[in-house]
């Protein structure tokens, strides 16, 4: 059978898995304090391996998630298996579809009631960017919006693979962060006075109307 | 089948209609459709049905003043029009005297325009809004007062000393993002109020602006857990409207894969239960036989869940050579997995106490309500559209309707378990003769449907799914409303959780079979 090419898709970055390493390997050149790095070594590799998702699932792809909780491609090989049913347990939340605008304050809270360091993954097209519902008068067009997202998952819905593929890519995230000694890169958040500035105009156009 | 209607003004609706449900026994309000038509007003298409004869009336009431259209309720004669009277309210601003809420219900209170006008601007009036959804305890009501103006009076959700617990819109056991605002008497449920919405896509809007190859893909994404009938039913609308006869082959192909749907639904039905109740096994036993169903999709289709293979006129693709003998190879497995059900769950001392004798709904109640489907089997309501009005292949092939009497959880449960079995059925007679010829029917490039209301519906997963379409002739439709499969669902849950535990709300929920993003559309 003949494999379908598109151009679009990098094909390439799909095994491309050494960049992330390499990148880390450059950002820790110059050395670190081998037992601050030890030590930051064994927290990263411990959390990175027990991320507890919320259960968070407005439509389809939160099916796909159930299937990838189930037996075929368990989810907890990886360490994810611990659903948290409440956000104040979960570690990160995995939007998986559509959120429309009257869900989209629900999502926000939700996110402030998560603990610190959280993370976000994107599933589906909707989450990503309005996806088929793009002409929609009711939805958001991206989770981007509202809240910070660290790893986009594409798909309508995406393959239990590439769901497992995401969470690979934040297991890595969370790998290279520092603890102790350094700036903990969530204290000192790049985007968060990005998103401060945006929800700041939202609440300014909400008083205009 | 096109809509043959009478047009009744609004000042003798609501006399002609106590008429029709006495003399002509119409106790079964199908669909219920808010309508602009633009320079002549606004309007309603009621879908009456006798479930003694199956007579259907058809009946149109327009009212010609744009600026407040007003028509009478009909709520106090179905009760399920007390929830389509709100959703055409929310939409189109029609307000209905004499119904006792008249509340938005899928948009926020504070929402602005009515979105399914057709000049109205939703995405210029309502940016999004990040404070808290607004939930306000009173309800408005409206009454014709004497001298042709509205009156005002307020009506009460919940009393001041009400105990309110909000469950949802995220909360693990409700599928989905719903929110039920249940009021408490100890540990009993005096009162639950629904609030939809929170998956509310606004795909009928969308829908006006796009061509009918373009609508099929929405209906996928609606009820996620029948893609494959949501999809057949626009398609065999469209089909019907336009005149087209689909070869014998695609026929069969339909049947087979909608059968398909409607185990892989209620497998997932089943697992989601069992997880609700705490039996974790029985879910992972439930998920292993779906993915068989699913790898039989996948061949085909392409897709898992979202599967895109129905298409005006035919299906998307032929037929995958080893379809035949994954769908004989797996028959042999479910009954096995079937057997494996009963074993661990069905027979299980706690499943049996938490569902037997719980929710009871009386079959005047689901036929007052709407609940098809599998709900309504288990009350004793025969409301099967693949016997009453046999469609597809569905007349040459032998099987059992399920109906129970006593409309319990545990009823609900079964019914959904054993059609498992009577699908396999169907699937048997089927698929070692598929007859030969093509799979899709020559289309014009541009599909236009001539001008008129049709109306068609197929046996969803969990009911009666019906798609009412009005062309004028474009190639865009005017209006398409789908009559959804979940909202009779859940308004029912207010009527058959009163005087039950709150513990059992997710046991009642989970046993009606609801899926939200069919709800909200």
């Amino acid at each position: 059978m003949k494999k379908p090419k598109i151009k679009s898709i990098p094909y390439e970055e799909f095994n491309d898995n050494e960049t992330f390493e390499s990148l880390v390997q450059k950002l820790n050149e110059n050395g670190v304090n081998i037992v601050v790095k030890s030590l930051d070594d064994l927290f990263d590799w411990g959390r990175s391996n027990s991320l507890w998702p919320l259960t968070f699932a407005t439509s389809c792809c939160g099916i796909e998630f159930m299937a990838v909780c189930a037996a075929r491609y368990d989810i907890a090989r990886f360490g994810f298996e611990v659903t948290r049913n409440s956000p104040r347990h979960a570690d990160v939340i995995l939007v998986s579809g559509t959120i429309v605008k009257k869900m989209a304050p629900v999502l926000k809270r939700l996110y402030d009631q998560m603990a610190d360091p959280k993370y976000v993954i994107a599933i589906g097209g909707c989450s990503i960017s309005g996806g088929p519902f793009r002409k929609s008068y009711h939805v958001v067009m991206g989770v981007d919006e509202i809240i910070p997202v660290d790893v986009y998952v594409p798909g309508c819905p995406p393959r239990p693979e590439a769901f497992l593929y995401g969470m690979m890519q934040l297991q890595r995230i969370v790998k290279v962060e520092n603890f102790f000694g350094t700036t903990n890169r969530k204290e000192r958040d790049p985007f968060k006075k990005e998103y401060e500035e945006r929800s700041e105009k939202i609440l300014a156009s909400q008083e205009e109307a | 089948m096109v809509l043959d209607y009478q047009i009744i003004a609004p000042a003798d609706l609501h006399q002609e209609m106590l008429r029709l449900r006495a003399e002509k026994g119409m106790d079964f309000l199908v669909n219920l459709t808010g309508m602009d038509w633009g320079e002549e007003g606004f309007g309603v298409v009621y879908q009456l049905e006798s479930t003694q004869t199956g007579e259907q009336i058809n009946i149109k009431a327009i009212c010609a003043d744009r600026e407040n259209p007003t028509l009478p309720t009909v709520s106090d004669i179905w009760d399920i029009a007390n929830i389509y009277e709100r959703e055409v309210y929310d939409f189109l601003g029609i307000i209905f005297t004499g119904h006792p809420d008249m509340r938005r219900i899928y948009l926020r209170e504070d929402w602005v325009g009515y979105p399914l006008r057709k000049d109205d601007k939703p995405e210029e009036q309502n940016p999004l809004r990040m404070d808290a959804v607004p939930l306000s305890d009173e309800t408005v009501c409206y009454e014709m007062g004497e001298d042709g103006k509205l009156v005002k009076r307020k009506n009460v959700i919940f009393e001041q000393d009400d105990y309110v617990v909000n469950m949802g819109p995220q909360h693990p056991s409700t599928h989905g993002v719903l929110h039920f605002r249940v009021a408490l008497e100890g540990e009993r449920i005096k009162k639950v109020d629904p609030v939809l919405g929170y998956i509310h896509r606004g795909i009928e809007k969308m829908n006006e602006s796009m061509t009918y190859p373009q609508t099929l893909a929405l209906t996928d994404r609606m009820d996620y857990l029948g893609a494959m009938q949501n999809r057949h039913a626009l398609c065999k609308v469209i089909e019907e409207a336009m005149g087209v006869e689909v070869s014998d082959r695609v026929k069969v192909i339909r049947t087979i894969m909608d059968e398909l749907q409607r185990i892989d639904s209620h497998i997932l039905f089943f697992s989601c239960l069992c997880q609700d109740l705490g039996a974790t096994t029985a879910f992972l036993y439930g998920f292993r036989d779906r993915e068989k169903v699913l790898d039989i999709f996948e061949e085909t289709c392409g897709g898992r869940l979202i599967l895109n293979y129905n298409t005006i006129g035919g299906v998307q693709a032929d037929l995958h050579p080893n379809f035949v003998r994954r769908v004989k190879e797996f028959i042999p497995v479910m009954r096995k997995g079937l057997k494996e059900y009963n074993d661990i769950f069905t027979g299980n001392v706690i499943a049996r106490n938490r569902m037997e004798g719980v929710g009871i709904l009386t079959k005047d109640q689901v036929i007052a309500m709407g609940c098809t489907g599998g709900t309504g089997r288990a009350s004793g309501w025969h409301n099967d559209l693949r016997k009453l009005r046999p469609y597809d292949a569905y007349d040459r092939v032998d099987f059992k309707e399920i109906t129970f009497e006593k409309g319990d959880s545990f009823a609900r449960y079964m019914v959904r378990l054993l059609e498992i079995e009577e699908s396999l059925k169907i699937i048997e007679q089927l698929i070692d003769n598929i007859p030969e010829g093509s799979y899709q029917e020559k289309m014009k490039p541009i599909i236009k449907v001539p001008e008129g209301t049709y109306y068609s519906a197929v046996e969803g997963s969990r009911g009666q799914f019906g798609v009412f379409l009005e062309s004028r002739g474009d190639k865009f439709p005017y209006r398409i409303h789908y009559r959804s499969t979940g909202l009779p669902l859940v308004y029912a849950m207010d009527t058959v959780c009163r005087g039950n535990l709150i513990a059992d709300l997710v046991t009642i929920g989970g046993t009606l079979d609801y899926v939200v993003p069919d709800i909200d559309r």
